[in-house]
Order: structure tokens, then C-alpha cells, then sequence
């Protein structure tokens, strides 16, 4: 296996193109304990850290720009990004320890393609694109298009994400994500939940419903988001929302929960999730 | 099988070493470079026990593939103490008895540096999550929470005395 | 933290001084298994049987042995055969299989090459060709009418010789008349329980470099045992025991995992066919496939008990699944049946094989699967006499005299002593938190002597070295430096304590049962004693009075005979060694014993947590162990145990088990699936040291190690049902089988 290191986008499709069995990474943090079972035998791995604009984030013309490669403690220690779209950078800060948030980035968490990844759901809520680019230039796809199923994405084998467009929300729009794990820290999601909810006064003008670890990829919830806009949040909603997500979940028994478990816990966090990111929307986001 | 020629800082130190591109950075460290201070304890970031820092930040170095760290800084426990002059946390450890069998130590004693160099008043709660990273069999966390404790009060009252 | 009691006052025995050897440990300079590198050594690799239960039809090496960087590879066949009742049989089948491999993991090959990647590429190229036979997964099935035999080898022990079984112990213990006694009863309470394996979880994987020249093999390893090392890799390699030297790395924690060996006959036999050093290291994943858990168990628990609180009954019956060889699991199981004076007692116990990995200790081994479910049992008693759960136990707690389950009377204990100090601590005289519900249970070990020796050599400038063959694996080589402080009348700082390597100390039993500070400070203590008569002796000497004369006192030698003053002018230590020449050469000693009299500890744990009733989340709020220690000689060190217990048994009741596929493999090898708390699970552990001291030590130390792992399954399990109703009967109380449970109410 050897490493390149380029420092430019336009380098680092070429050696995607050249190299078959190539792989980019950033943190590595998924792809190096597959390296080590012998899951994954990259012929190159195209470090894209030393490329500038995947390492960057910035603001400009009512969008966030984020570098694909960027690590997720550089977001969540961004005030004005965490102040702007808390429920994503909770969801990136929620991707492992400090270790982890250190080398960890948008980037691989979306296109390891697992179904758990933290941070995907809070993106999709926002109508985050990624801008990928390959041989044939760039092209810009809804994040939600990303992922086919665990572990596959839609890109070519010679494409990756270069960075991530998130539009600034309405005013009054609070997001949130929301987990459940077994421990406290360092597990994969067992569920995973993001709202977002545009607020107009005590009655929700839009929503976004997402969830995580419980179908092959993340899924929106259309039903929940139905049943959230036009409401005021009361008792009646929330409970349709929660069913609405269980009825949405297509999950799988595994070593990380049941089919039974994740059904019932994603109604729960899916309800949470709305109730915070509506107290996020009235109080200023 | 061919080796990369590999240049970076370690532990203050202009140092190189040569390291097949699949090595990771902590066998370079260990192998190569002869620090066995940082240990694998589960060899794929979920235990903590490789803990370095890489330009000032945590990281496991069993994720970093050695040709990283090219033209980096990287400080191992080996470059936490000033000669015999222990750091703060070091010496907590010691008098807290934060440590039984002391192989997680040297992580541990890592990422709390960078807690505090980040956070010196941290919480109790902030300290638990900022070393959920690092596994302890033995202790139970609970003199290791102390011992950063008292080794943050220690920090802050000797930069209070400007020193 | 403080003790309750101190019964004597000591100048160092009860301090805190900093472990000699934690300096090195902190600055990253101390040498554990994996640190040590030897010119030219190779890297050892093994490969494992994909099976759980398969006949070995041949393996062939050509390939492995033809790809770059190989030096040898090594099977079965390379070692001797030994006979199936040999001792250390199981130990060598399980080190490298003998045509046959009896579980998912099991080693059947292994290769020694120039780097890591070479040898494990080259052991992905042993071609084995498997016969798969049935297996056996789970106690029920081992147990059953017509069961496949998981091992062909075992044989139930202390019964007639007989068939091959899958049980390897059938234990039944009787006293009083339960059936009428039960009868009698006016509650009686019977549940049925079970735990899944779990993995002791050291941090540091096996690991080991061994060197062979001249006919022997020169071992770095890190063991709990380094004598057993040495006298299990003889065995398996079918030489006598001065052909192994042991050097003992420090050893990254062991709780009984490290008692026993995977690797050192297996790199002696690679460093002899290749002429080099091997090194051999497991990966994460080796270690959970491939080295021992806890064995898991099955329990039904009846007690019986007055309307006034007399627990009259208990009626038990236990298994314990210990994986492919045999195993005494449930005979101690039985033995760690001693908390309450019953005396009425039935228990039948087994032993169960299965195609899984070998068991191997865990902390108290088979104590905290009883106590989970003998604990949850008794709370369910308290709860349905009306009766605050501590009182209960305080009615029937065990004594001095009382017989354990086995029929032994205990020696002085603290078991009453440890419930009251919880029932006036400052957690039990406050109430639970908003919203959390509180637990307690109790939890018993007996402790063990067994064979220890030391040294303690003067140096010529009065300092001391303390020579002793325990490994270290929580402090004890700072508990040995108190102990010789105390006893010798010197700073604690002026003595070097070392654990040396096979050559150069005596024989020592490996560092379990809690017995370091027990049997090994014993033989320092000793040693010490020894010393002293010497020093009394040259003293004499140099005072030019008669030795019946001299006494010892705080480090001195003195009599009224030798200057003025109502003791005379003391002699110091120094001042003696400073002539040992003169007055007949170095000052040492050693001692060695089988030691006697170990005191069983009880521990007495409590529990303050929240249950989310729409997720089943466990959170933790509050927890105080309780224990007794006898003398606590170093109390940070005590506290670490009581600790350190406490949060793998609070790992073990909440999120610990292996998961098995429906081919017996592992599905949960890493410590991603393996969840051991983590530091954000946690409240701060509070302790309570008691010291009830034991007369059969200088110090009455008592074995703390283990028992802070047995009351915790047990105590959470009783707050989960004071919080919710339920009665959690399955281990682990994971957030799935909380809320499927509450689902159920």
C-alpha cells in the first residue's frame, strides 16, 4: 500500500483515476481498523488533508462551505457554525471521543456509508449538498443522494466530496440531533434522530425529520414532518410524530440493538428531538 | 517492500525515521523511533491507549498512518515532563495513585494535558467526556478524575502567580 | 475514605506514599509485555480455527513457509504429546491445537517472520483442512439429554472414572432439611437467572518476547505469575523448569486473565526453530477470541425466610459454561456461597463445556454469578417482609463460627461490620437524588495463601531492597516497601522493592486470590524478622553486650547496657550495616512459607441510579463500596481495588457480554462491541475502608482484590427494581432488555 499526500483537488482525482483500488481518506478512522482485518486493502491511500480547500470552513453568500476533509472538532468548536446549525454539529460532535473528533470528518462519515453515521442526519434535515469532484470536473448532489446503502455510495470510484454546502435556515428555525446509545460515549449509534423545525410563533411553518442506525440508510420521515408543520407541538403531535417515526424504521437485529428496540426508541428521539429543536427555533437560532 | 523517509518533530525533537506507508504512526513511535511509552491497547481508536498529540491536538496515533506525520509536531508522554521535573499531572497521578497497573497512563496523562491546555477549570462532567476516549480497567476513572482535578487547581493558582 | 477502625497505630503501614516504580510509569519509561525489543527478532502470527468444533485433517505450510520474510512455522505436531491427565494438558492443547480445534479462535498454527506484516500475511497462507463436527454452544445444550461432546478429553472430576462428559464438575451440598424448612417458611422467593460471558478487559493484550539459546528459552512476558509461566511453558515444551527463565515485564492488568499462558511455548518453539528472538503480540481481536472470559452461568435461586427476617432456606442450583476444557467453575461457585448463615442449604452446581474459548479467571471467579442472583433473590425477600434491605442482612449476616455453604466455619470476619458502616454512611442516611431509586447487595470472597518467598537485603548505607516474585498488578510492590518499613523501623523511601525474575528469587505463587499482600507481605514481614535478629546480633557485637540484652526499637538496636539513658544509645540500622563486614559480612535474609490463615473480605455496596423508561437507559448516580480490608497497608491502593472492582462489575450488570453467532464465533471483538464503561458512565466511586484486622497476618491484612466485583451486578439489579418494578434477571441490563422488560410491566 503506498501514501500520496497531494495538494490539490485536480491531483488528487488524477490519482484516483490512475490508481484502481485507490482510496481517499481524512481520518481514517473507519477506513484503518478495516485496513486491519483485512476488510479493505487499498492500493493508494490519497491523503486529502494537505489540500487547502477541503480543510476549510467558511461563510459567505448565506451558505457554510465546509471542506470535506475538515476534522469535526474544527465545526463544533466553530461558535457562529454551532450557533447557526446546532443539531449538525452536535451530530459531528457526537462522532466518538476527542481522539476521534480530531481526525474524524464530514467527509468519511458520510461516505463510509454506514447507516449510524452522526452526522448525516442533521444534514440531510438542512438540505446539505456536497460538491464532488472526478475526471469529468465537479458536480453538486444532495447529501441525501449520497449513500445507496451501508457501505455503498453513489460516487464513481474515481470521485470523492470536496466539500459540503449548508444554506443558512429561515429565521426561526432551531435544528437538533439526538442518539441513543448503549454507553455514554464511544458507541455507535443504535438510533439516531435529527429535526429541524422553521418555527412561526407557536405553530411549526416547516420541518425536517431524519433518522439514523435504523433503516440500510438514513431516511426522512414525510409523515412525521406532515404531522409536525402546521402544529403547535402539543401532545397529540408528538405522539403521531413518534409513531410515524417507528412506522418509517426498517431496521436490522444486530450486536448494537433489535429491530424491536430501535423501532420503538426512534418514536421516542424523534419526539425529543422536535421538542428541542423547537424551543431552539422560539429562542433565537 | 519499500520505506518512506519520514521527517517531523517529536517531542520538541527534529527527528526521521523510515516506515512502510501501511505502518501506523504508533509502531513508527515505537518500533521505529524506540518510544514504547505510547501502547496499543486495541489498535483501531477505541481504547485510547495511543493517545498523542499531532500539532497540539489528540489524536490515536493507531489511525495515523505513519507517512502522516511528515513535517508535524508530535509529543508522546516521553515529552510531557521536563527532565525530572514531572508535570502537574504526572505528579497528581503519582500522589493520587490514579494509576494501578499504569498502562493506560500514558494516554490518559496525554489527553488530559489537552484538556486542560484547552480547558484549565474544567467540570467534573467535562473532564469524564473529554477522556471517555481512554479506557482504564483498573481504576474505575475515579482517582484519574481527582488527580486532573487537582492538577487543574495546581496549573491555575501557578498561572495566577504569573509564573 | 478513612478506615473505621485503626487498631494499632503504625508509623507506615496505613500511609500513601508514592509507588516506587510510578515515576518510570508516568514518563513512559516502564517496560510491559509488548516493550521490549531484542536484536534480529522476529514477529510472531497464528492462525486460528474458523470453526467452533472441527477435526484437523491436515495443515499445510508449504506456501507460508515459502513467502518473504518466514523463518518457521509451527503446529501441533512440534510439540511433545503429553498425556491427556497431565496438569498442564489443556493448557498446551489450548496454546496450539492437537487435531482438533474446540472453538471459533482456537490456535492451531503459527508462523515467526521478519515484520509484523510478513508474518501475518504468511499465516493467512496456511492452507488447513477442517472436518466440522458439532458444537456445542450453550449451557442447555452442553447439559442435555444426548449432547455432543463439546471436548472428547474431559472427564467430570472427583467422581468414578467414566465416559467422556461435557460436565467437569457435579457438586452437591447439603445441610439441615431444606424441603421442610421451605415448607415452613412464610415467604419463599425462587427466580431464575442467567449471565453471558464476559472478558476480564485488560488493557494491555498478551504479549511476550522469548529468546532460545543454548537449549533454553529466555521469556519476557507479562504475566500475574511468572513462576507458572515458567513451569507451564516447561510442560508444554516437555523440558524441565531450569530450561525456562521468566523475566517479568510490569504487567498491564490481569484480574485473574493473566494466570495462565497462550504464547511463550509458542515463540520458544519459533525462537528455537529460527534461530532468532520472536516476539509474539495479540491484536485486540486475538485477545477476546482467543483468551479466556468469565464463564457464563445459569441460576435458580429459592430461599426461604420467617414473617421475623430468619433467611431459614436456600435451595440453588447453578451452571457455569466454561468453554472447551475442564474447569472448576461451579465447585467454587458453591464455595462462594458464605454471606448469611442459612442453616438450611441445598446446592447442586455444575461445570458445563462448550465449543467456546477456555475460561479463564475473572476476579472472584464464579462469585458475582452467584451473588447476582443470591442478592437479587434475598432484596426480593426484604421487599416482600416490609424489611429495609440492610436490616434483613444484618439479621442473618455471617459471623465467626457460621459455616459457609461448604461446611467451613469462617474465621473472624467483617461482614457486620461493613452493613453498618453503609447503614451509617452519609449515602445511605440521605435519600436517593430526584428521580433515582437506591440498591444495595453484599458480596463475599475467601481469599487464598498459597506458596510465597522474599528476600530483603541491607545495603552497606542502611537502605533496603525487597526482593519478592508477585507481580505487581495494583501497588503491591508499595504495600511490600511498608510492611518492611514498618516492621524494620526505616523510611519507607529507603527501601527498593523489585519483583525479581525465577532465577533470582524463590518460588512464588502467582499473584491471584487476592493473595499478594497476604502471603507474599507475610514472607516479607518474615524476612524482615529475620533481619532483625540478625541486626540484634551484630549489634551486640558492636555494643559488646550479650544479644538477650538488645531489643529493637523504631529502627534502632538498643540496651540499657551500651551508654546512658534509660534505653542506652541506639544503634541504628545504618550504623550497623555500615560494619556488617566487621562484624560477619552483608546483612540478608529470606523466607518462604505456604502461607496459612488467609482472611475471607465481604463488601457491602450501594447504589442511587435513574432508569429512562422510554429507553431503558441505566444512568448511575451515586455508588459506595464498602469493604473489609483487615489493615488497609496502603489505602490509596486498597480504595483503587475497591474501585476498580466496583466499575467492572458495574460494566458486567450493565453492557458487558459476548455475543455468538449461530457458528459459535464471536460477533462482538473489539472494544467498539465490547463495552466497558467509560469515564463518562461513572459517578466518583466513594469508599469506605473497614478494618476488621486478621489475626493470621502481622498486619491483619486481608485480600481485597476481588470481592469489590462481587456485590455490583446485584446491587444495581435491586435498584433497578426499587426504581421501576421490575426484577432484571438477565445479565447484562442493557437498554434493549430494561425497556422490553418495562414494556412487559
Amino acid at each position: 500500500m503506498h501514501y500520496v499526500a497531494p495538494t490539490t483537488v485536480g491531483e488528487a482525482c488524477s490519482l484516483l483515476a490512475d490508481n484502481p483500488g485507490s482510496r481517499v481518506f481524512a481520518g481514517a478512522t473507519d477506513l484503518v481498523p478495516q485496513m486491519r482485518t483485512g476488510r479493505l486493502e487499498p492500493s493508494v491511500m490519497v491523503d486529502l488533508k494537505r489540500i487547502d480547500r477541503l480543510m476549510s470552513v467558511s461563510h459567505a453568500d448565506g451558505r457554510w462551505t465546509i471542506g470535506a476533509a475538515t476534522p469535526a472538532s474544527d465545526l463544533t468548536h466553530n461558535a457562529a457554525f454551532t450557533a447557526m446549525h446546532p443539531g449538525i454539529s452536535e451530530g459531528a460532535g457526537l462522532i466518538g471521543s476527542d481522539q476521534i473528533q480530531n481526525r474524524s470528518s464530514l467527509g468519511g462519515n458520510l461516505c463510509n456509508g454506514s447507516p449510524a453515521a452522526d452526522s448525516v442526519p442533521g444534514m440531510i434535515a438542512a438540505g446539505a449538498r456536497a460538491v464532488i469532484a472526478g475526471a469529468g470536473g465537479e458536480r453538486t448532489i444532495p447529501v441525501a443522494d449520497v449513500v445507496t446503502g451501508p457501505g455503498q455510495t453513489s460516487l464513481a470510484a474515481d470521485e470523492f466530496i470536496v466539500e459540503f454546502e449548508i444554506d443558512d435556515p429561515p429565521a426561526n428555525t432551531g435544528d437538533a440531533y439526538l442518539r441513543m446509545i448503549p454507553r455514554t460515549e464511544m458507541d455507535i449509534a443504535v438510533v439516531g434522530a435529527a429535526v429541524r423545525l422553521t418555527m412561526d410563533g407557536d405553530t411549526v411553518s416547516a420541518a425536517g425529520v431524519v433518522l439514523g442506525a435504523v433503516a440500510p440508510t438514513a431516511v426522512r420521515v414525510p409523515e412525521a414532518e406532515a404531522a409536525l408543520v402546521g402544529s403547535s407541538l402539543d401532545a397529540d403531535t408528538l405522539a403521531a410524530v413518534a409513531a410515524a417515526a417507528s412506522a418509517a424504521c426498517n431496521p436490522i437485529d444486530d450486536k448494537r440493538g433489535t429491530i424491536e428496540y430501535r423501532t420503538q426508541v426512534a418514536g421516542v428521539l424523534a419526539k425529543r428531538a422536535a421538542a428541542i429543536a423547537a424551543e431552539r427555533a422560539q429562542n433565537g437560532a | 517492500m519499500s520505506r518512506t523517509h519520514i521527517n517531523c518533530i517529536v517531542n520538541g525533537e527534529p527527528t526521521d525515521f523510515l516506515a512502510a506507508d501501511a505502518t501506523s504512526l504508533l509502531d513508527a513511535l515505537r518500533d521505529e523511533l524506540g518510544l514504547i511509552g505510547t501502547k496499543e491497547g486495541c489498535g483501531t481508536g477505541d481504547c485510547g491507549s495511543c493517545s498523542v498529540l499531532v500539532d497540539g491536538k489528540l489524536n490515536c496515533s493507531c489511525l495515523i498512518l505513519a507517512p502522516e506525520a511528515e513535517g508535524r509536531e508530535i509529543t508522546t508522554v516521553e515529552g510531557i515532563a521536563d527532565g525530572d521535573q514531572l508535570h502537574p499531572l504526572q505528579q497528581t497521578f503519582l500522589e493520587g495513585a490514579a494509576l494501578q497497573c499504569g498502562i493506560c497512563t500514558p494516554g490518559f496523562l496525554v489527553a488530559a494535558k489537552a484538556l486542560l491546555d484547552a480547558n484549565p477549570d474544567p467540570t467534573e462532567t467535562e473532564i469524564r467526556y473529554g477522556l471517555a476516549g481512554n479506557l482504564c480497567r483498573c481504576t474505575g476513572y475515579d482517582k484519574i478524575v481527582r488527580a486532573v482535578q487537582e492538577a487543574a487547581v495546581q496549573l491555575n493558582s501557578t498561572s495566577k502567580q504569573g509564573v | 475514605m478513612t478506615a473505621t477502625e485503626n487498631p494499632t497505630n503504625y508509623k507506615w503501614v496505613g500511609t500513601r506514599p508514592i509507588r516506587h516504580d510510578g515515576f518510570d510509569k508516568v514518563v513512559g519509561k516502564a517496560r510491559f509485555g509488548a516493550d521490549l525489543n531484542l536484536p534480529g527478532q522476529l514477529h510472531g502470527a497464528f492462525v486460528r480455527s474458523p470453526h467452533a468444533h472441527a477435526r484437523i485433517v491436515s495443515i499445510d505450510t508449504s506456501a507460508a513457509e515459502a513467502m518473504p520474510g518466514v523463518k518457521a512455522v509451527v503446529t501441533g505436531d512440534d510439540f511433545p504429546a503429553l498425556d491427556p491427565t497431565h496438569p498442564n494438558y489443556d493448557t498446551a492443547v489450548n496454546c496450539m491445537a492437537r487435531g482438533e480445534a474446540f472453538y471459533h479462535g482456537h490456535a492451531v498454527a503459527a508462523v515467526a517472520a521478519t515484520t509484523k506484516a510478513e508474518a501475518k500475511a504468511a499465516a493467512a497462507a496456511v492452507e488447513v483442512e477442517y472436518e466440522v463436527l458439532p458444537a456445542v454452544l450453550s449451557i442447555a445444550d452442553s447439559m442435555a439429554d444426548g449432547a455432543p461432546l463439546a471436548n472428547p478429553n474431559n472427564h467430570t472430576k472427583f467422581a468414578p472414572p467414566g465416559d467422556p462428559s461435557n460436565l467437569a464438575t457435579i457438586t452437591n451440598l447439603d445441610r439441615g432439611d431444606v424441603d421442610q424448612a421451605m415448607a415452613d417458611a412464610d415467604v419463599v422467593v425462587e427466580m431464575g437467572f442467567d449471565c453471558a460471558h464476559v472478558h476480564q478487559g485488560y488493557i494491555e493484550p498478551h504479549a511476550c518476547v522469548v529468546d532460545y539459546g543454548d537449549g533454553k528459552a529466555n521469556v519476557w512476558c507479562s504475566s500475574q505469575g511468572h513462576f507458572r509461566v515458567r513451569s507451564m511453558t516447561a510442560d508444554v515444551l516437555g523440558v524441565d523448569n531450569s530450561k525456562v527463565k521468566v523475566v517479568p515485564a510490569e504487567i498491564g492488568g490481569g484480574f485473574g486473565g493473566k494466570t495462565t499462558i497462550y504464547l511463550e511455548p509458542i515463540a520458544a518453539k519459533l525462537s528455537e526453530k529460527s534461530g532468532k528472538p520472536v516476539k509474539i503480540t495479540m491484536t485486540r481481536e486475538e485477545v477476546l477470541r482467543g483468551s479466556g472470559p468469565a464463564p457464563s452461568a445459569e441460576l435458580r435461586i429459592k430461599i426461604g425466610a420467617t414473617k421475623d427476617g430468619e433467611l431459614t432456606a436456600i435451595d440453588g442450583w447453578m451452571a457455569y459454561g466454561v468453554g472447551a476444557f475442564s474447569d472448576m467453575a461451579g465447585l467454587i461457585g458453591a464455595m462462594s456461597v458464605a454471606s448469611y448463615k442459612f442453616p438450611n442449604l441445598r446446592m447442586e452446581t455444575y461445570t458445563a463445556l462448550t465449543n467456546t474459548p477456555k475460561s479463564a479467571a475473572y476476579r472472584a471467579p464464579s462469585a458475582p454469578h452467584a451473588a447476582w442472583a443470591i442478592e437479587s433473590v434475598v432484596d426480593e425477600v426484604a421487599t416482600e417482609l416490609g424489611m429495609d434491605p440492610i436490616d434483613l442482612r444484618l439479621k442473618n449476616a455471617a459471623v465467626e463460627g457460621d459455616l459457609t455453604a461448604m461446611g467451613m466455619p469462617h474465621p473472624r470476619v467483617g461482614l457486620v461490620e461493613c452493613l453498618e458502616a453503609l447503614k451509617a454512611s452519609d449515602h445511605y442516611q440521605s435519600e436517593p437524588a430526584e428521580g433515582s431509586s437506591r440498591g444495595m447487595a453484599v458480596g463475599f470472597w475467601f481469599n487464598i495463601g498459597e506458596e510465597s518467598s522474599a528476600t530483603v537485603n541491607l545495603n552497606e548505607d542502611g537502605t533496603a531492597n525487597v526482593i519478592t516474585g508477585s507481580p505487581d498488578i495494583g501497588g503491591s510492590r508499595a504495600s511490600m516497601a511498608l510492611m518492611a518499613a514498618e516492621t524494620l523501623g526505616i523510611d519507607v523511601y529507603s527501601i527498593t522493592p523489585i519483583v525479581a525474575d525465577t532465577e533470582s528469587v524463590g518460588f512464588t505463587d502467582v499473584t491471584e486470590g487476592s493473595r499478594a499482600t497476604f502471603a507474599t507481605g507475610k514472607a516479607v514481614v518474615e524476612a524482615c524478622e529475620d533481619l532483625i535478629e540478625q541486626l540484634k546480633a551484630r549489634a551486640a557485637t558492636i555494643m559488646g553486650v550479650d544479644v538477650g540484652e538488645v531489643a529493637w526499637v523504631d529502627g534502632a538496636a538498643v540496651s540499657p547496657g551500651h551508654g546512658g539513658g534509660e534505653g542506652g544509645d541506639p544503634l541504628t540500622l545504618a550504623q550497623i550495616t555500615a560494619q556488617a563486614k566487621r562484624t560477619g559480612g552483608p546483612l540478608t535474609a529470606t523466607a518462604s512459607l505456604n502461607a496459612a490463615g488467609a482472611g475471607p473480605s465481604f463488601a457491602v455496596h450501594c447504589a442511587d441510579l435513574k432508569v429512562d423508561e422510554e429507553t431503558g437507559e441505566i444512568e448511575i448516580v451515586r455508588y459506595t463500596a464498602v469493604q473489609d480490608a483487615g489493615t488497609a497497608i496502603h489505602p490509596s491502593y486498597v480504595e483503587g481495588q475497591m474501585q476498580g472492582g466496583s466499575v467492572q462489575g458495574i460494566g458486567w450488570a450493565l453492557n458487558e457480554e459476548y455475543i455468538y453467532n449461530a457458528d459459535g464465533a464471536m460477533e462482538n471483538a473489539s472494544f467498539l462491541d465490547y463495552r466497558i464503561p467509560v469515564a463518562s458512565d461513572l459517578p466518583l466511586i466513594e469508599t469506605i475502608i473497614v478494618e476488621v484486622p486478621n489475626p493470621a497476618h502481622p498486619y491483619g491484612v486481608r485480600g481485597v482484590g476481588e470481592t469489590g466485583i462481587v456485590p455490583p451486578m446485584a446491587t444495581i439489579g435491586n435498584a433497578v427494581k426499587a426504581a421501576t418494578g421490575v426484577r432484571m434477571t438477565s445479565l447484562p441490563m442493557s437498554p434493549p432488555k430494561v425497556l422490553k422488560r418495562l414494556n412487559e410491566r
